[in-house]
C-alpha cells in the first residue's frame, strides 16, 4: 500500500493540519515509510487467532450510576481561551 | 395498502429506514460521574472527562448498559454478551475530544423486531438491525453573539441508544406508526422518556425510491428530525424530489440533507465530501464490554409487561374489543387507571367510561391522567352506583360532570342533589298517567297504529321525573297502559 499526494492532503485536512504543497513529498515519503513498516505484520500467519484487544482476559470495569462529578464550571472553563460567562465560545460555526 | 408515488412514467415505491437516537434515562453520564439530568446551569453537569481534558479516562456506567439490554429485550432482539467501543472521529466545537465514543463493529444489541399497526387495522413487522450505546454531544448556540458560537457541554457524554431499523418501511404512515410504537416501548421500559420536543428522541431518516421489483437505489439521509409529523412530511417531500430527479434522467447523490418544515422541503447540507469519513477505530481506553447471561436474565425477569402483551391480556381478561384495548394501553398510566376502575366491576362499562366521558373530560380541561380531577377509585365508585341501580346512565353523566367540577364523590353528589333513581312503581305509574292525560291526541295517534310514538312517551315520562326514573321500569309501565 502506498499513498499518493492527494490522499496525504486529504488525511491532513481530516486532521485539520495545514500543510504547504512543498511539504507534501516529504510527508508522503514518511507516511509510506510507516505504512511499509506496519505492513510487515501481514507476513505473520494469524489464521484462527482471535484478535487480541488487551492483555489477559480483562473486561471493562463498570461503575454504579451515581452522580459523583460535575459542578466544577471554573475548572472546566479554566483553559478556555475565550469564555463568555458560563460558556465556552468559538468562532461562529453556522452552516 | 400500498403507498406509491405517481411519477410521469408510472408508480414508484418508497423505501425508508430510520435511525433513532434515544437518550438513556440514568442519573449520571455514560462514561463520567457528572449528572445526566436535563437543564442545569450551563457547563455545571460537566466533568473533566466530558470536557476532554488530557489524561482523563472513561469508566462505563452499569445502569446505562442495563438500560440498553432492557431495550434490546423489549425489541425482542439478540443481546451480545461481548461488545466493543470505537471512536468516531470528527471535528465540531461541541465535541471536545474530537471523537464520539460509539459502537461500530460490535454493538451490544443485534437483530430484533417491532410490530406496527396501521389505520386500516393491518399489522406489519419492521426489522431492527441493531442498537448501540454512544455519547451525546454538547449544545451550540449561534444566536448569542454576532461573531461567536456559545458552547454548553451539559449534554456532552450523556448516554444515547442508537436504534437502527431495517429498510422495511414503505410509507410515511408506517414511519409514524413505527416511531410511535418504538416510543411506547421505550416509555414502558423506562429506558427513554421519548420526549421529542426536548430532543431526548431524534430520528435520522434514510429515504430512497424504486420501481416495483427493483433492488434498492441510492438513498439520502435526512438528519435530526425532531417530531413524528416532520418525519412523515420529510419522507413525503424527499421521495417526490427523488422521483423527479430519476424521471428527468438524473441520478440521486448519496448525501446528508436537512428538512425545513417552514418550506416543506429538504436541503442538501453544504457538507464537505469528507462528511462521512469518520475513521472509526477501537477505543484504546476501553476494554471489551462483557456481560453475563445470568445478569441479562435477571434484567429480563424484571421487565414490565409490554404494550403488545398488555393489549392481548386486556382483550382476554376483560373481554373488551381490540381497538379499545389498544387505546387503553397507549400509555402505561392510562392502562393502570383503567385496571383500577375495572377491578371487581363490569370491565366493558369501565372501558366505555374511561375511553368516552373520562378522556373527553381530560381533553376539555387540558389535564393529563397524572393530574386528573377524578381518580380511578372515584370513577369506579360512580360505576358501582350505576351497577347497583342507584342511578341510571343518564343521571350518571350529570353526576360525572359534577364530580369533575367539585371533586366530590359520586355517592355524596347523589345524596346531596337527590338523584337516586326512582324505582317506586307507584310513582312511575303516576307519572305515566299524568303524561297520558296531558297528551290525549298523541295517545289517540299511538293507538291508531303510530308505534314510533312510544319513544315520545318514554321521553315525556323521564322529563316529568327529572330524569330519575328507572328506564326499564318506565318502559314496562308504559307498555302496560298503552
Amino acid at each position: 500500500m502506498s499513498l499518493d499526494p492527494a490522499t496525504v492532503r486529504r488525511i491532513a485536512r481530516l486532521a485539520r493540519i495545514g500543510i504547504d504543497e512543498s511539504d507534501l513529498p516529504a510527508l508522503q515519503r514518511e507516511l509510506n515509510g510507516i505504512l511499509g513498516w506496519i505492513e510487515q505484520l501481514n507476513e505473520v500467519d494469524i489464521d484462527g487467532v482471535e484478535p487480541m484487544v488487551g492483555t489477559g482476559h480483562a473486561a471493562l470495569r463498570m461503575r454504579e450510576d451515581v452522580v459523583t462529578d460535575g459542578d466544577a464550571r471554573d475548572a472546566v472553563l479554566s483553559n478556555a481561551p475565550d469564555a463568555a460567562g458560563p460558556y465556552y465560545t468559538v468562532p461562529k460555526v453556522v452552516e | 395498502m400500498t403507498y406509491l408515488i405517481e411519477g410521469r412514467d408510472g408508480p414508484w415505491e418508497l423505501v425508508v429506514g430510520l435511525e433513532v437516537h434515544a437518550q438513556v434515562i440514568s442519573q449520571s453520564k455514560l462514561f463520567s460521574g457528572a449528572s445526566a439530568s436535563y437543564g442545569g446551569e450551563p457547563n455545571t453537569h460537566v466533568s473533566l472527562v466530558d470536557a476532554g481534558f488530557p489524561g482523563m479516562l472513561p469508566v462505563i456506567n452499569r445502569e446505562c448498559v442495563a438500560q440498553a439490554v432492557r431495550t434490546g429485550l423489549g425489541l425482542k432482539a439478540r443481546v451480545n454478551l461481548e461488545s466493543r467501543f470505537d471512536r468516531k472521529n470528527y471535528f465540531y466545537a461541541d465535541l471536545p475530544t474530537g471523537y464520539q465514543i460509539s459502537q461500530f463493529t460490535h454493538p451490544i444489541i443485534g437483530e430484533g423486531a417491532v410490530e406496527i399497526e396501521l389505520a386500516d387495522g393491518s399489522t406489519r413487522v419492521i426489522g431492527i438491525t441493531r442498537l448501540h450505546l454512544e455519547q451525546d454531544a454538547g449544545k451550540s448556540m449561534h444566536d448569542q453573539d454576532p461573531a461567536r458560537s456559545f458552547i454548553d457541554l451539559n449534554r456532552a457524554g450523556v448516554a444515547l441508544m442508537e436504534i437502527v431499523s431495517e429498510p422495511d418501511i414503505r410509507s410515511p404512515e408506517e414511519a409514524g406508526a413505527y416511531l410511535r410504537k418504538l416510543r411506547m416501548i421505550l416509555r414502558y421500559l423506562g429506558t427513554c422518556d421519548g420526549n421529542m420536543e426536548e430532543g431526548s428522541m431524534r430520528a435520522d431518516v434514510n429515504v430512497s425510491v424504486r420501481k416495483a421489483g427493483e433492488p434498492f437505489r441510492t438513498r439520502c439521509e435526512i438528519k435530526n428530525v425532531n417530531s413524528i409529523r416532520y418525519v412523515m412530511q420529510a419522507i413525503e417531500v424527499e421521495a417526490v424530489r427523488q422521483v423527479e430527479i430519476w424521471e428527468n434522467g438524473g441520478s440521486v447523490d448519496q448525501e446528508t440533507r436537512l428538512f425545513d418544515p417552514a418550506r416543506s422541503e429538504t436541503r442538501s447540507l453544504r457538507s464537505k465530501e469528507d462528511a462521512h469519513d469518520y475513521r472509526y477505530f477501537p477505543d484504546p481506553d476501553l476494554l471489551p464490554l462483557v456481560i453475563e447471561e445470568a445478569w441479562v436474565q435477571g434484567l429480563a425477569a424484571h421487565l414490565p409487561e409490554l404494550p403488545d402483551a398488555k393489549r392481548q391480556r386486556f382483550q382476554d381478561e376483560y373481554g373488551i374489543p381490540r381497538y379499545d384495548a389498544g387505546v387503553l394501553v397507549a400509555e402505561q398510566a392510562t392502562a393502570d387507571f383503567y385496571e383500577t376502575v375495572a377491578r371487581g366491576r363490569d370491565p366493558r362499562l369501565a372501558a366505555n367510561w374511561v375511553i368516552g366521558d373520562f378522556f373527553a373530560a381530560l381533553n376539555r380541561t387540558g389535564r393529563t391522567i397524572q393530574d386528573s380531577p377524578i381518580s380511578a377509585d372515584a370513577l369506579g365508585g360512580m360505576l358501582d352506583l350505576i351497577t347497583d341501580g342507584t342511578i341510571n346512565g343518564k343521571i350518571a353523566k350529570d353526576v360525572f360532570e359534577e364530580m369533575l367540577e367539585t371533586g366530590e364523590s359520586a355517592a355524596d353528589i347523589v345524596e346531596r342533589k337527590g338523584l337516586r333513581q326512582v324505582t317506586d312503581t307507584g310513582a312511575i305509574d303516576a307519572a305515566v298517567q299524568a303524561v297520558l292525560d296531558k297528551n290525549p291526541d298523541k295517545l289517540a295517534e299511538y293507538r291508531g297504529g303510530k308505534d314510533k310514538l312510544f319513544g315520545f312517551f318514554v321521553g315525556q315520562v323521564m322529563k316529568a321525573m327529572a330524569g330519575k326514573g328507572n328506564p326499564a321500569l318506565v318502559n314496562e309501565a308504559l307498555k302496560k297502559v298503552l
